[in-house]
């Protein structure tokens, strides 16, 4: 029976783990799991509650069918409720391998918005956006677009950039269109703010993104670590913890975050560490564990690189030294090392605000790297997750600063293989490396690109430095084209904006935080003259005359299947293999990558048998020093020889340079993306100039030191 | 005995370098990477020069009059634009290459004086500026094709 959500929260359904059976069961793979019966080989001990949350007025009686659909905030599979051609309401997918039938109120409006849709393309005319057709609008682009590449040098002139909220297909299309159609290295995404430290992190130790872990994990584990947490980003897998912790057998938990958290308050050990110190307290932790003679030695020796450093490291990282470095008291540290020392089966889970933090990818690494020394990857109840659902297959399609199909830029035979895939000349595809998103708006700023192409993402409002991202989108010389379902204030300052079709309104499918593909049907019609994204870019290659090396046409699909067929080849050998994934497939529930025509099922978890995606022609990266950024290049990975073997990365705790005073760290809001200051931590000085102050602690405006980097701010 | 013209001559580089850094994140504040790192290796740089300086003292008892044109200075100043930060950072690569050729000579000469002390300190001096080295390269590398070929 379907329960309604009125207060936010549903019921609470408390479950213990699985028994020993199950999770013997559970470590093998899919095929030899069907062979078993259904209880032991299938599913999990989580108690379905099917949410469901209908519009003021709606009930069940007046929905005329209900559509098979994804989360906009956690790519979890659920049905839209339809009614007299609008959505009028969600309810839970009891088959969901991710959600067991639960909602979160946020999906209702997460991500998509119903009123103030654009109906209708615009275009620039006397200084004025006004009303146009399809027609005209795209006839400017392209006449544009093929003026600058005309000129010498004419692909540097594209810049890409995309939120992460479009469909699998539409991000693949698009980067073929910019790295094979145009030919630039200038496309980049909103995933860029954070999501790509995540990315950087799994890749610099384990060789390749992707989320090792299954959400099922929780289930098995008897330990949970949340690295920064941050509710919003994570309801229903945070319910799932929640119900485990009030079952039988539960999970301790270990929360790290600098606020005061409701993940915080559950938690039996809450560190609240200072900004910007995680680095300090991982390091702290990894001693405990090593010192303590609490890690697996063998797993070590079998299956990683990097050892010794690690340890010189982390030695001067007794718990006395980081209490002080994070504020937290020794004793804290000591009993959270003892949680995550003792524990059999241990999931960590990064949040936004780990990956926004000071040297946020070698803390993400030390995360990684506590599971990699207590071999707590690969079996049921050890993984590892950042927490941001609906991104993943905008890494994967190679639309965040990576290549598709999670290829390395510096090995120049995935190059190859991109181009002989796309029938392209090696040449047209930039041989790396790509240009981060801020980069893209710097080159824009001096004037060197002059088309911007930005779909799905308001940077005029989310990027840091908006005063100088606004003057930039302003300048008379950059041509800025904007596709979205409403006026942003992005596209306010375009000189074309293309109505897109929102969330519900178009097929296609995500990927979300355990891999699984999920398919999103299409619920109703899109406003007006608005259009799908894919159909959009699809226009665009088509209007451009992209071709391949026979003249064929180089976007060869003309819809989201042909799309989704398109990336399966583009994916086949890749750790991210989709080839044997079909909307057919789809249809009856999520799957997850790799998932190859032999296999029954996706593999549940990576790495199993402490195997890693290193060797040198299959690795994503050949590493960079996590301080600098300066990449080491082929030689050098070589020379290391990881032979599938995972990198322990060590690091040591820096200040902030973006620091105020005696080194106080300063970090980026979640919500308006602008840095912040902790207030007990800013220093009084003569010259100062008021500023405004967020945080936990206060709010206000407080007189503060600014520094160089914020006076231009 | 000419080693401590080597350790001054290091000495010298690094305070340059270090001093470089801060100046081509100063002359170009608004690119968006510049600022933490160079702030960093410029500290790095700082620490190098305050390793190597009492080695200097060391060895210059035994020293004479500093031959000519033993230090050459290699940066000067910041230029704008595009092709301007190529061409500092350029600048800044051959400025850390003579401090990472210097640490190597210094190297052998402290295996021939047996200071094991000094070996110390110059090996990691290298250490760090072969990643300060890589970084340069990689951010030239990046700018390179939109500042040569794209920008007018």
């Amino acid at each position: 029976m379907p329960e309604p959500i009125a207060d936010g929260w549903g019921r609470r359904t408390p479950y213990g783990p699985p028994g020993g059976v199950e999770r013997l069961a559970a470590a093998l793979p899919g095929r030899l799991r069907d062979c078993l019966p259904a209880e032991i080989g299938l599913g999990s001990p989580w108690p379905v509650r099917v949410d469901i949350l209908l519009d003021e007025g709606v009930t069940e009686a007046d929905v005329d069918m209900w559509v098979q659909g994804v989360s906009p905030v956690h790519a979890d599979a659920l049905d839209i409720a339809v009614s007299d051609g609008r959505v009028v309401g969600l309810r839970g997918s009891a088959a969901d391998r991710a959600g067991h039938g639960r909602l979160d109120p946020g999906d209702r409006h997460g991500g998509h918005a119903d009123a103030g849709r654009l109906t209708r393309p615009l275009v620039r005319e006397g200084g004025r956006l006004v009303e146009s057709d399809w027609q005209t609008a795209m006839g400017r682009i392209v006449s544009r677009s093929k003026e600058l590449l005309d000129r010498p040098g004419g692909w540097g002139r594209f810049g890409f950039y995309t939120g992460g909220r479009l469909l699998l297909e539409e991000h693949y299309t698009l980067a073929v269109i910019a790295r094979a159609g145009i030919g630039t290295p200038h496309l980049d995404g909103g995933t860029r703010i954070w999501a790509a430290t995540a990315a950087a992190a799994f890749t610099a130790s384990f060789g390749a993104d992707g989320q090792p872990g299954s959400y099922t994990d929780v289930d098995h584990c008897d330990a949970i670590a949340l690295w920064g947490h941050d509710m919003g980003e994570s309801r229903v897998l945070w319910e799932r913890m929640l119900d485990r912790r009030l079952g039988p057998r539960p999970p301790a938990m270990v929360a790290v975050d600098p606020g005061d958290s409701r993940a915080a308050k559950e938690a039996d050990v809450h560190l609240a560490v200072r900004p910007g110190t995680y680095v300090a307290l991982a390091d702290a932790l990894l001693h405990e564990l090593i010192a303590g003679n609490r890690y697996d030695p063998a797993y070590v020796d079998a299956h990683t690189v990097g050892f010794p450093e690690v340890w010189r490291v982390v030695e001067a990282y007794p718990p006395k030294r980081a209490a002080e470095i994070c504020g937290v008291s020794a004793a804290q540290i000591e009993q959270a090392a003892e949680i995550l020392g003792s524990s059999q089966r241990l999931v960590s889970a990064m949040f936004q605000s780990f990956y926004r933090s000071n040297q946020a990818t070698a803390a993400a690494c030390q995360v990684n790297n506590l599971h990699l020394l207590r071999g707590m990857l690969g079996r049921p109840g050890a993984g590892v997750f950042q927490m941001r659902p609906s991104a993943q297959h905008a890494r994967e399609t190679g639309v965040g600063g990576d290549l598709p199909g999670m290829r390395n830029w510096d090995n120049p035979r995935h190059v190859e293989e991109l181009a002989e895939l796309w029938n392209v000349d090696p040449a047209v595809v930039p041989q790396g490396p790509p240009t981060h998103a801020m980069q893209i708006f710097r080159y824009a700023e001096q004037g060197s690109i002059e088309l911007l192409w930005i779909s799905a993402a308001d940077p005029a409002v989310t990027l840091p430095h908006i005063d100088r991202v606004r003057r930039t989108l302003e300048g008379a010389d950059l041509f800025v084209v904007v596709q979205d379902t409403v006026l942003t204030e992005t596209a306010r300052l375009a000189d074309v904006v293309l109505p897109a079709a929102g969330w519900a309104e178009k097929r296609g499918t995500v990927t979300g935080a355990d891999r699984t593909v999920h398919l999103c049907d299409k619920a109703v019609e899109p406003p007006g003259e608005a259009r799908p994204d894919l159909d959009i870019f699809l226009d665009y290659a088509g209007r451009m005359g992209l071709c391949d090396r026979d003249g064929a046409p180089l976007v060869g699909w003309h819809d989201p299947e042909s799309a989704f067929e398109a990336w399966k080849a583009c994916s086949k050998g890749r750790p991210c293999d989709y080839t044997g994934i079909t909307y057919e497939r789809l249809r009856a529930g999520g799957v997850q990558w790799p998932c190859t025509p032999s296999s029954g099922h996706g593999a549940e978890r990576l790495y199993a048998g402490g195997r890693f995606p290193t060797e040198f022609e299959h690795c994503q990266t050949f590493g960079h020093d996590l301080a600098t950024g300066a990449e080491w290049g082929a030689d050098r990975y070589r020379a290391t020889d990881p032979r599938g073997r995972a990198f322990l990365h060590a690091a040591e705790h820096e200040p902030s340079p973006e620091a105020l005073g005696d080194g106080v760290p300063l970090y980026w809001d979640p919500v308006s993306k602008q840095p912040v200051f902790n207030v007990a931590a800013v220093p009084a000085t003569k010259a100062a100039e008021a500023a405004e102050i967020g945080g936990e602690q206060a709010e206000g405006v407080v007189s503060l030191e600014v520094s160089q980097r914020l006076e231009e701010v | 005995m000419h080693l401590a013209h080597y350790l001054r001559l290091l000495h010298r580089s690094q305070t340059a370098l270090a001093e470089a850094f801060r100046e081509i994140r100063r002359g170009h504040p608004h690119e968006p990477d510049m600022y933490g790192v160079c702030e960093r290796l410029a500290v790095q740089c700082g620490d190098h020069a305050r390793r190597v300086e009492p080695f200097v003292r060391r060895y210059e008892a035994w020293t004479s009059q500093e031959p000519e044109r033993l230090h050459r200075p290699l940066f000067a100043g910041t230029r704008p634009g595009g092709l301007g930060l190529l061409r500092d950072l350029h600048d800044l690569y051959l400025l850390a290459t003579e401090c990472d050729i210097a640490c190597t000579m210094i190297a052998q000469g402290a295996r021939g004086t047996r200071d094991d002390e000094l070996l110390d300190v110059v090996r990691r001096c290298g250490g760090e500026l072969a990643v300060q080295l890589s970084w340069l390269r990689t951010r030239m590398r990046h700018a390179a094709p939109q500042a040569l070929v794209v920008a007018t």
